[in-house]
């Protein structure tokens, strides 16, 4: 027993050391005064300072967070509604949205990435043709940019939206939504005040994890941004350019940031779940 | 029957556009690219043309193929182990094996980067015992370790999360009844866990052999896989969206001829999600 414990712990031991040795060694020289990325030169924290100066991390900053908050409340409410109306429809119509509905999750990012490349570029020389056309002159108001890159984010947030609130609705028992009619509400007042509470945790859980899937996109980003860098953008082109400790800055940042919002809403789920279990027992020491 | 069936199928609408504008056009448009020259006449020629590119082809399989053993190697006794703690321990063990996932894969893979190189930390560490220096970055091994890294979480979660359904007293009863260690493996354990290990194999194996970043980065120039062939087309020097789109196709087919391998049904997908 005890040496199946052992072997146990190191086995554990190993496969961490493995998933956290070369994060913990990018975090470490970080601090390095000098550029090297092996050697230490002793401490420092100007790449920091550096990183708080780079106009194009900054930038790109704002830019992935303003993409993720919209894509992702777009994607929510779009995808909510999706549920909703899906589950009232036929099985085979059903079927079939379901099914075009996991391409964006099965396919390649790639794949997803160049397809909606393709149709922005259609869409670009259509667009500008007909409006130039219109105008009697050269106009380009279809181009890659944000709004590229919107629609790109909200279509891959889409399909994420809709597979969690859609079984929380099949959960639902449809005579809570007919006993609200009969005691007087309008479907309008029923859905708002009875249908929808009981879906907002599924909703809040959508749209976060929506949030971290825009902010994290690479791929899909790098083709349908044109010019616009997102952060995951900046990065691939600092690692490209040139050898930066800034990197290491940003990664030790990011990491940090991660760690304390995942400990957070650990503690709140530990207490919430202890107040669940204190409240149960009482209920049974009233029973 | 409530009134609400019948009026409420209108909210799904909006996404029904949506869905049709930006996920089915896409697909129909890279199809319509792939089967087009140039001018916009149909051709075979992007298709056929692609038999220039069959090494890279078989490279990006054999390389996905080697990472997804060695994740299923790793993970299977991790995730066993894992299964097998109390379950307060499980949940955090469990956290910290996703947490490296919460960094964004340019960083992990930057971090091997500063690794392997020539004069790297591994290469140091080894010249302190008279090695080396060894010629780690810019292999296929490098971009196998890659893959292994990115995606081992992937194998790890389905697999832990059929194991715990698992119960311990059917291990015990194997091995009451005479089973080794052996034999409670491959009759008791790997049976049970076939759900989790086929879910895990898509999840590695897919977005392995689409991968760009991880070759590009620690595979240097000369390892090329189907995803940096694809990358060439639209936005790098070739330029050629036809033969790009031709390419889409391909690893299309071969992502589905995988998932029908290892996907039983719907079920199991909602799951991955």
């Amino acid at each position: 027993m005890k040496r199946r414990r052992a072997l146990s712990n190191a086995c554990f031991v190993l496969i961490f050391s493995f998933l956290y040795l070369p994060i913990a060694v990018l975090i470490a020289f970080s601090f390095n005064e000098s550029k090297s990325r092996s050697v230490w030169g002793g401490f420092s924290l100007k790449w920091y300072e550096n990183l708080f100066h780079n106009e194009m991390v900054l930038k790109s900053f704002g830019v992935s967070l303003a993409v993720a908050f919209a894509a992702a409340s777009v994607a929510t409410v779009l995808g909510t509604l999706a549920a909703i109306g899906i589950s009232r429809m036929s099985r085979r119509a059903r079927g079939v949205v379901m099914a075009v509905s996991y391409v964006p999750v099965v396919n390649p990012e790639i794949i997803t990435g160049v397809s909606l490349m393709l149709l922005f570029v259609v869409m670009r020389t259509g667009v500008n043709g007909a409006v130039s056309r219109l105008l009697g002159r050269e106009a380009e108001p279809f181009g890659f940019g944000l709004g590229t890159l919107l629609i790109a984010h909200i279509t891959f947030c889409l399909p994420y939206v809709i597979f969690n609130v859609g079984p929380k609705l099949r959960q639902l028992d449809p005579a809570i939504y007919d006993a609200a009619l009969d005691l007087g509400c309008s479907p309008r007042q029923a859905f708002f005040k009875v249908v929808l509470p009981q879906l907002t945790p599924a909703i809040l859980s959508a749209f976060l994890i929506s949030l971290t899937y825009s902010i994290d996109d690479f791929i899909i980003s790098y083709f349908t941004s044109g010019t616009v860098p997102t952060l995951p953008i900046a990065i691939y082109s600092m690692t490209k350019k040139r050898v930066s400790p800034e990197i290491n800055a940003l990664s030790a940042i990011l990491f940090v940031g991660i760690l304390a919002i995942i400990l957070a809403s650990n503690a709140v789920d530990s207490t919430r779940e202890r107040r669940l279990r204190r409240a149960a027992r009482r209920e049974e020491g009233r029973g | 029957m409530t009134p609400m069936k019948k009026k409420t199928v209108w909210a799904a609408s909006p996404y029904l556009v949506w869905m049709t504008a930006f996920i089915a056009a896409p697909l129909a448009i890279v199809l319509y690219f792939a089967f087009t020259d140039k001018a916009g006449r149909f051709t075979l020629a992007n298709i056929t043309g692609l038999g220039a590119y069959t090494t890279v082809f078989a490279r990006s399989i054999v390389l996905a193929a080697a990472a997804t053993a060695i994740c299923l190697v790793l993970a299977f006794p991790v995730s066993y182990l894992l299964s097998r703690l109390r379950p307060a321990n499980q949940r955090m063990m469990q956290m910290l094996l996703m947490l490296p996932m919460w960094m964004n894969f340019l960083l992990r893979t930057y971090a091997w980067m500063s690794l392997l190189e020539m004069n790297g930390i591994i290469n140091r560490f080894l010249g302190l015992f008279g090695v080396g220096p060894l010629h780690l970055i810019n292999t296929s091994g490098a971009v196998v370790l890659g893959m292994v890294y990115n995606y081992l979480p992937y194998m790890i979660l389905p697999l832990y999360t059929i194991m715990v359904k698992i119960d311990s007293s059917v291990i015990e009863a194997a091995q009451d009844l005479g089973a080794n260690a052996f034999r409670v493996l491959t009759r008791v354990l790997i049976p049970l866990s076939m759900p989790g290990i086929t879910t895990g194999i898509t999840m590695v194996f897919v977005p392995s052999i689409s991968t760009f970043i991880i070759s590009r980065m620690l595979g240097g120039g000369s390892n090329l896989l189907i995803g940096d062939l694809i990358e060439l087309q639209f936005l790098g020097n070739s330029y050629n969206y036809n033969l790009g789109s031709a390419m889409s196709v391909v690893l299309m087919a071969i992502v589905l001829l995988c998932m029908s391998f290892t996907t039983a049904d719907t079920e199991e997908m909602e799951a991955m999600v």
